[in-house]
């Protein structure tokens, strides 16, 4: 009787059991790709998104004039068959003939007229006006034939077209606006929406009528789902349960945990987005207009150490302000070996022997490397204060001139083109917290240069008056670790981007 | 009673309104909110031309008074990170939020509610030493600590519980768990101490005198007396419950009205701070006064005050 009391718990138990285990959305066996993001997708309109998992799923839904081609580093058809500079400022496009929107209109012309036009004029809220504030006007010579005008000779014009401008269709987007775009997109490229909560998940599935040619011309995974998880350690979770298939932005400190797993596999590549130490030299009575004392601040600085302890290796230090990868960034510049003895014989030189005190902004992914910094600027008579704070307000305070430091990192937009780092933060504009006009000439007149020879020597001649004087510390290049189950292939581009078109399974 | 009710809603109004504005002031005191709605990778050009797209740049009383003759014409604007109206967004991250928190209010008044009326009646035995163990543990562990620990157990390990999401029923169980258990301690103790002092009082030694059962005399009489403020309690702890659920939310992936408080502010979100900040305060309003209402009802005395 007793015995039978246990039999009939247990299987109560097994039933509870049962009714509560859920099927695992295995994700190669119904080929569907479960990716989750830590960040929210804000929106699929292009031209508002900011985050790069917003704009990586955008460049999924439309497709561009032309796309680069990242193993070849050439520019590659797209919407456009060819194109031809017929001058410095102007470049005709042939439109490829027979693509279709996801809605089964086709894309003519007038679409792509349409959208050069309207994310260039300047009361459109394009969140990176960088990426389509140098179109002057776009026209439509004959039915295939689209002529674009620059307002100035712009030397990144082929960098910004490749994924950066989407074609719209005219007559979705007039009926629809930004606000339709931003839930119900509509556009060419190789995956339609399916559906979209916004803030929680995308999901998203092949399109048939996608065209022969260009970079995504072979998508291989039938559905894609995007959730978002704001918790690492849930994204962990669902990722050893097989209800998620790829995650990314995994800390370095997580990799090995991760790695060892069965089942799950973790990649790390090298991208654009490289880490520095930026000083401003014009805060009021600042210590750092003296090139002495940021001299010894680079001096003092154990880079190395540091980036093998929270970095690892896969890190590797820069000297100049910007990714070695980038057209136009000099290698060959003055660098600063760690010397605590150098740092303080120049503090001294300085007349700072008896101390320094210095602020330093950071954010709250930056508090361990600025700790160190801190540790190692103390050590030769700085005393660093760490200043956490939201990005609203730290760039507040950086832009107007209220911090020392400001440690930061920069992707660049994925762009490898020093034009996109150097010309962001040295061109005088008002990220330019130094404007030391030595500096400034040469990047201002490199913007506007074609030539890409006479670039290459001003930004030269930039980047080592900037190791020169100090400006920077510039730290380390990223690499992106990401964690996915073994079933899968998916590399993310050196431009931080995810290329969902890629994915394959084993 | 009426008369009562319309003037405390009269002044929770005024109040909701007063708070809404020291929010808003309290947005552009924090930084730039251009900045923020720019994004990290703007450049000082980008926010300038946000700020004035957007008229940052204009006196922020001004701008108040703009948001407010919206809201008055019942339009809670559009969120200037989704692009989506701010009304259809919060209805769901509200749905999802208040669903939450009801379960987690049921689990907590289920569980607490009878623990503190035992140890209420027996002080100092066994019974009461357990629900004392229980609610320190509950007040001191971490809601994000307690939730990986399940999700380790029931869906790593054991693999029957979905780790995040709101796709199914099972999908609630954890969250429920995490946030009911923070929220028992409090109503557990204070059943407890309202029942010590409920029980020690004459009538219940006359019930008891009149051979009343001990069941009724525990819940019919004692109870009833040391439920009023258990009643007061439970309204604040669901108010918290809604705004303050952002850890649980974050951590089982629940896109509610808390995480998205939380988001917004970072993202300079301005449109859907302010109406999330209403919603909460308007909440706060409505569940105390309920609460008072429901006091009035079981308490004879507060009616004819």
């Amino acid at each position: 009787m007793k015995n039978n009391g246990i039999k009939y718990k247990l299987a109560i138990g097994l039933l509870t059991f049962t009714a509560l285990s859920h099927p695992a959305f295995a994700g190669k066996a119904d080929d569907i790709l479960n990716v989750a993001f830590g960040n929210e997708v804000e929106t699929l309109d292009n031209y508002l998104a900011t985050s790069r998992e917003a704009l990586s799923i955008a460049r999924i839904l439309y497709d561009g004039l032309v796309s680069k081609d990242f193993k070849s580093g050439q520019f590659v058809p797209e919407l456009a068959e060819t194109y031809k500079f017929n001058s410095d400022t102007q470049i005709d496009f042939k439109i490829r003939k027979g693509v279709k929107f996801h809605n089964g209109d086709t894309l003519t012309a007038d679409d792509v007229v349409f959208t050069l036009n309207l994310v260039s004029r300047p009361d459109f809220p394009a969140r990176y006006a960088i990426a389509v504030n140098w179109i002057d006007k776009a026209e439509k010579l004959d039915e295939d034939t689209v002529r674009l005008t620059m307002k100035a000779p712009y030397p990144m014009a082929l960098e910004m077209l490749a994924g950066n401008v989407p074609i719209y269709s005219k007559a979705y987007y007039e009926q629809v606006g930004s606000q339709g775009m931003a839930v119900k997109p509509i556009g060419t490229g190789p995956y339609k929406l399916v559906e979209l909560t916004p803030g929680v998940s995308v999901k998203l599935e092949r399109f048939d009528d996608y065209y022969k040619g260009g970079q995504k011309e072979n998508p291989q995974i039938g559905k894609i789902n995007f959730r978002v998880l704001p918790e690492l350690n849930t994204q962990y979770a669902e990722l050893l349960n097989g209800n998620i298939d790829w995650i990314w932005r995994v800390p370095t400190d997580d990799v090995a945990r991760l790695a060892s797993r069965p089942g799950v596999k973790v990649e790390s590549s090298p991208i654009m987005r490289f880490d520095y130490i930026a000083m401003d030299p014009h805060v009021p009575n600042s210590p750092l207009v003296d090139v002495r004392v940021r001299q010894a601040i680079n001096y003092a600085i154990n880079r190395k150490e540091i980036r093998d302890a929270f970095k690892g290796e896969s890190y590797p230090i820069i000297n100049s302000a910007c990714n070695p990868v980038q057209f136009g960034c000099e290698t060959d510049v003055t660098s600063y070996e760690y010397s605590p003895e150098k740092a303080k014989a120049l503090l001294k030189e300085a007349g700072f022997e008896k101390g320094v005190n210095l602020s330093m902004v950071i954010s709250e992914e930056g508090v361990a490397v600025a700790e160190a910094v801190k540790a190692n600027l103390a050590s030769v008579g700085i005393n660093l204060k760490l200043n956490n704070l939201q990005y609203a307000t730290a760039t507040d305070q950086w832009r107007n001139h209220k911090q020392d430091l400001q440690y930061g990192d920069w992707g660049s937009y994925g762009i490898g083109d020093v034009g996109l780092s150097v010309g962001a933060y040295f061109a005088g504009t008002g990220d330019d917290v130094v404007n030391d006009p030595e500096i400034t000439e040469p990047v201002i007149e490199a913007s506007k240069t074609i030539d890409m020879d006479r670039r290459k020597a001003l930004y030269s001649k930039a980047l080592k008056l900037i190791a020169d004087k100090a400006y920077w510390v510039p730290l380390w290049v990223w690499s992106m670790n990401t964690a996915m189950s073994g079933d899968l292939e998916l590399t993310i581009n050196p431009d931080e981007f995810i290329p969902f078109y890629d994915a394959k399974w084993k | 009673m009426l008369n009562y009710a319309v003037r405390r809603i009269f002044m929770a109004c005024l109040l909701a309104l007063f708070v809404s504005f020291i929010s808003y002031s309290l947005i552009f005191a924090a930084g730039d909110p251009a900045a923020a709605v720019a994004g990290e990778a703007s450049t000082a050009a980008d926010a300038e031309r946000i700020r004035q797209l957007y008229g940052f740049d204009q006196p922020i009383l001004v701008q108040y008074l703009h948001w407010l003759s919206g809201v008055l014409r019942g339009d809670l604007g559009t969120s200037l990170y989704f692009d989506q109206p701010v009304a259809t967004l919060l209805l769901g991250r509200f749905a999802m939020t208040a669903q939450l928190g009801i379960f987690a209010l049921i689990l907590a008044l289920v569980i607490a509610v009878p623990l503190g009326v035992a140890a209420g009646r027996w002080p100092n035995s066994i019974i009461d030493r357990l629900a004392l163990l229980f609610a320190v543990i509950g007040q001191a562990m971490p809601s994000f600590w307690f939730a990986l620990l399940l999700i380790i157990l029931f869906s790593v390990k054991l693999s029957i519980l979905p780790a995040s999401g709101t796709a199914s029923w099972q999908s609630f169980i954890m969250p429920t768990i995490v946030l009911g258990y923070f929220a028992m301690p409090a109503i557990m103790r204070l059943t407890r101490s309202g029942m010590i002092s409920a029980l020690e009082a004459d009538y219940i030694r006359t019930a008891r005198a009149m051979g009343l059962s001990e069941a009724r005399v525990l819940f019919d009489y004692a109870l009833r007396n040391a439920a009023l403020p258990i009643i007061s309690l439970s309204s604040a702890q669901f108010g918290f419950l809604l705004a303050g659920s952002v850890v649980v939310e974050s951590v089982f992936a629940i896109h509610g009205a808390g995480s998205l408080a939380w988001e917004s502010i970072a993202r300079g979100d301005l449109p859907t701070i302010q109406a999330l900040v209403l919603c909460f305060s308007l909440f706060y309003v409505v569940l105390t006064l309920l609460a008072d209402m429901l006091n009035a009802m079981l308490d004879p005395r507060m009616r004819s005050k």
